[in-house]
């Protein structure tokens, strides 16, 4: 894309999202948190796009939360994100594609470093062939997994069963969107819409038919801070900032929140849990909490697959008052069930934040 | 020493004191922190009030969001100047003289040995309530019920290749311990290991490996106050 072609229009907001072949970086958090979540977006790009995307076995976390909590040195991670080049390289990729911000805060922060200063591409050159083997070319092109679904965006339209509208009242659904901090503050031209008009999540609300909710604090941080999160006595940090979030939020009434960065989507759902065991206050509708989604969860709950294939049991707060709005078909017996359908019992319930 | 760090390099150039930086920062909502007079500090190049910095509980607060990044004037980056004090923090052992800084002890114990152990930040295996207890009785029943949950939403939990929470291999963890010993994350790690346990010496706090003992319960739970 040349960015200086005026048919692109608000050229400074855009950015080059590759047409087709990836390589996958997995996401810890997501993995952890969300088990199914990647499974289904691979098998949207797979077998809803037709698109070829490559899930390595060899990869590694990117050390990115080691890093930002300060345990780690600079060169040690830009050493790790240079192998994850080079098994890139080696499976014959050179379009890079990442699940968590975190990531995609990091492999922009090193490709910055190294354009600005090739002395510290070359000593990483050094270090990774000297400790691996390996070789690596830098790629050609490196998003995230959500720009992915905001590029196909219209694609994924045409094949789903449902749309972010009540059912009942025809009405749109009112959406929040959760844009990592990672994604675009720290290097605004990586993102769809930069820092300024972030669009990689409200143009999926946008287009599959919801409205989206604007709100004071709409984009204030969820409030991990790594370190602040990572430690039980700092905890207090993450929780007031999430609160922040949500009181800003309550008064529009959301029907749901999406977030692109696993551990936002992580926060938002567990800290509105805790907020009503200690506080007692809910966010969501009659004694239960705010559903909260990662985009591709919403995509597969839009092309009408099994909510508790796609991992969301695996929610704390309850998705079914959005499916149930959205006339979503599901099997609530299904619910907490194994593979071969034997019954697992339930999670003991919450005192206070109201579950199904 | 600071200007060796590219991050301090790159983070600071002359400050206009301005405080967009403190308006828009979370941790300067929550705790008693002003990114604004840190970035002061460490302009004036006062050394003794620098080594202060990088005694306290300050340095520490920073949450890393990096939204400083997006709103200074002067193209400055407070958190960034933030991981080059506490590069510099742990590197001296001067950690070890706050509360806050001497619960790098815990985040090396916890994410830092399990990306070596794991190849992942964090593994499901060594996540419970009682260390996390905001996962909630959900993640209980993940937990309790792994092998047959993880199978239904197509994980490949252990298993040899691709695929979610897979067995990391032998050779990507042989190359990550490369790379840590080479450039400088172990000796970080034996660093932080040894103010470590000077300090609960010196405090008179039980001291030992993994997370059974008192002096990692005391920084990770909270709060070993300084004589």
């Amino acid at each position: 894309m040349n960015k200086k072609d005026p048919k692109y229009g608000w050229a400074d907001y855009q950015k080059e999202i590759a047409d087709d072949h990836y390589y996958f970086a997995r996401s810890c958090i997501r993995q952890n948190f969300f088990p199914a979540a990647e499974g289904v977006f691979l098998n949207i790009i797979r077998n809803e796009l037709g698109k070829d995307i490559y899930d390595d076995a060899l990869q590694t976390t990117c050390t990115g939360i080691a890093y930002h909590s300060g345990i780690l040195p600079l060169e040690t991670i830009m050493t790790v994100v240079a192998r994850q080049f080079a098994l890139m390289t080696e499976a014959g990729y050179e379009n890079y594609v990442c699940s968590c911000v975190t990531s995609f805060g990091i492999y922009s922060e090193m490709l910055e470093i190294w354009e600005k200063n090739p002395e510290k591409l070359e000593e990483t050159r050094k270090v990774l062939k000297e400790t691996t083997g390996k070789e690596f070319v830098i790629p050609k092109n490196m998003v995230h997994a959500s720009d992915l679904i905001y590029k196909f965006r219209n694609e994924i339209k045409a094949k789903t069963k449902y749309r972010l509208v009540n059912k009942q009242s025809s009405e749109p659904l009112k959406v929040v969107d959760h844009v990592g901090c990672h994604y675009a503050k720290i290097f605004p031209a990586r993102g769809v819409g930069g820092a300024e008009f972030p669009e990689v999540l409200s143009g999926l609300i946008d287009t599959w038919g919801g409205t989206q909710v604007d709100y004071p604090e709409r984009r204030h941080c969820c409030g991990f801070g790594f370190r602040q999160y990572l430690i039980k006595a700092n905890r207090g940090y993450s929780i007031a900032n999430t609160k922040r979030k949500l009181e800003s939020m309550h008064p529009y009434h959301p029907d749901l929140i999406i977030a692109n960065c696993p551990g936002c989507t992580f926060f938002l759902d567990r800290w509105q849990y805790t907020i009503a065991e200690m506080e007692e206050k809910t966010y969501g509708e009659n004694g239960y909490g705010i559903p909260v989604l990662t985009y591709e969860e919403l995509a597969a709950l839009l092309l009408g697959y099994n909510p508790w294939e796609a991992g969301l049991q695996l929610h704390q707060v309850s998705v079914e008052p959005l499916l149930d709005k959205m006339g979503i078909v599901y099997n609530p017996e299904d619910k907490y069930k194994g593979k071969n359908g034997e019954y697992l019992g339930a999670p003991v319930k919450p005192e206070i934040l109201k579950v199904y | 020493m600071l200007q060796k760090d590219i991050r301090f390099r790159e983070g600071l150039n002359a400050c206009i004191d301005c405080g967009t930086c403190t308006a828009i920062c979370p941790a300067a909502q929550f705790y008693d922190y002003d990114p604004r007079i840190i970035t002061d500090t460490v302009q004036t190049r006062d050394n003794n009030k620098i080594e202060e910095l990088l005694k306290s509980d300050t340095i520490w607060y920073c949450g890393e969001c990096l939204s400083c990044k997006t709103r200074c004037p002067r193209g400055n980056t407070p958190g960034y100047i933030i991981q080059a004090l506490r590069a510099l923090s742990v590197e001296t052992g001067l950690f070890a003289e706050s509360e806050k800084g001497r619960q790098q002890l815990a985040i090396k114990r916890t994410v830092g040995e399990s990306i070596l152990k794991f190849g992942y930040c964090v593994y499901i295996d060594d996540v419970d309530t009682q260390m996390y207890p905001e996962q909630g009785p959900v993640w209980d029943w993940l937990k309790n019920n792994r092998e047959k949950i993880l199978e239904r939403t197509g994980a490949n939990y252990k298993g040899n290749g691709s695929g979610t929470l897979r067995l990391t291999p032998e050779e990507s963890l042989v190359d990550l311990k490369k790379i840590f010993d080479a450039t400088g994350a172990s000796q970080r790690f034996e660093i932080i290991e040894k103010y470590s346990k000077e300090k609960a010496k010196q405090l008179g706090i039980p001291f030992g490996k993994g997370k059974d003992n008192e002096y990692f319960e005391s920084v990770y739970e909270g709060g070993i106050e300084d004589e």
